[in-house]
């Protein structure tokens, strides 16, 4: 990540310089500023909602029923995490709410189920294979039905937007598994070179 | 299609009803319960925002220095021998950044190329089957303070070119 950030900023500096738009690229720095704050505010808005209904789910004894029934397929990928673990839960409902294209719900239940595996982490500064797999998986996007891009489709006039429906879960399923594949070739690969 | 957006649209207020019924069935306080689990979310939020901050100024700046523009130009002339639209090719670039930039590229591309298009349909499987990968990594590491990722960047940049590469093939084999 530093080495990306590094590499971005110094080439968008350099581009600006070259291209004249100096001006442009400070005018920038602070919109990023603006608009980071505006999307926290509606994150703050949003994330608190959910942790506050998945808190009465938990209350309720919901949430461990819910671990209880998805728990043997969640461990089929994530075989680390012990069982009822409350990482369970968060992770199966992040993904749910994935594949049904909540992406309001599916931001702070992430963050709930990197909170839960953060506490099965023994070097805190350090990530974990069970949150690489995590994140890699809702990096390549398992959405099942995309909707905005359908609606928009229908909005400028296609003939039949729902033709991308196939390609776009294929494409999502394929493209899932492979980011998994190489997720686990990595780690063989690192731990021959380690 | 009707019925798959009727059932989406009731899904969220479906599951609250539920959540809150349950709740009370089991006799929990729902109220108390619901304000001492939203309490968290100000905290985690402040925790990310600096994360945030630093993946939106890449992406504004990168936008605005013109690189994008250059980078979208290469990206033209090596799309012409392929037969592959390069409109293609900024969705590709943008949608790891940036949702809200994605969006409005894809607009740009229905707007003028048409809803029916090669290029419009590429874009949208794209769209569909691609995710704010930055941006996720950014928020869900820095929500709990991961400074060591090991290999996690390399996986998602790779894992991202492949699904793009599979997005514009599967296009390419079924219109």
């Amino acid at each position: 990540m530093n080495a990306i950030w590094l590499l971005v900023i110094c080439i968008s500096v350099l581009f600006s310089a070259v291209s004249g738009r100096i001006d442009e690229f400070t005018k920038a720095m602070f919109e990023a500023g603006k608009a980071a704050v505006e999307v926290c505010l509606y994150l703050v808005g949003i994330v608190s909602l959910w942790l506050g209904l998945t808190k009465i789910l938990e209350d309720s004894g919901l949430i461990y029923k819910l671990s209880n029934f998805f728990g043997a397929a969640i461990s089929l990928l994530f075989r680390n995490i012990p069982k009822g673990h409350p990482s369970i839960t968060s992770i199966t409902l992040n993904l749910l709410a994935n594949l049904f294209g909540l992406g309001n719900a599916a931001t702070p239940l992430g963050i709930r189920a990197m909170e839960d595996l953060q506490t099965l982490n023994n070097r805190p500064d350090e990530i974990t294979f069970e949150m690489m797999l995590f994140i890699v998986i809702n990096t390549s996007s398992i959405q099942l039905v995309p909707f905005t891009v359908i609606g928009l489709l229908a909005n400028y006039g296609s003939s039949n937007p729902n033709v991308i429906i196939l390609p776009t879960l294929v494409a999502t399923f394929i493209s899932s598994a492979t980011a998994v594949g190489i997720l686990f070739l990595f780690k063989k690969f690192n731990r021959r070179a380690g | 299609m009707r019925v798959i957006n009727l059932l989406c649209q009731y899904l969220i207020p479906a599951f609250v009803l539920f959540t809150v019924v349950y709740g009370f069935v089991k006799k929990v306080r729902v109220y108390d319960s619901f304000v001492s689990g939203a309490k968290d979310g100000i905290g985690i939020i402040m925790g990310i925002f600096p994360y945030v901050l630093a993946i939106f100024i890449v992406v504004k700046t990168f936008e605005a220095s013109g690189a994008h523009d250059f980078l979208k130009r290469m990206f033209s002339l090596a799309s012409g021998p392929l037969q592959i639209p390069p409109e293609v090719f900024s969705i590709a670039i943008v949608k790891p950044f940036s949702n809200a930039a994605s969006l409005g590229i894809f607009t740009e591309i229905l707007k003028t190329t048409g809803a029916d298009s090669l290029g419009s349909i590429a874009a949208a499987v794209i769209m569909g089957s691609a995710e704010t990968t930055f941006y996720v990594l950014a928020v869900y590491l820095g929500s709990i303070g991961i400074k060591k990722t090991k290999y996690l960047v390399p996986v998602c940049i790779t894992a991202d070119i492949m699904g793009i590469i599979i997005a514009i093939t599967l296009v390419k084999l079924m219109f």
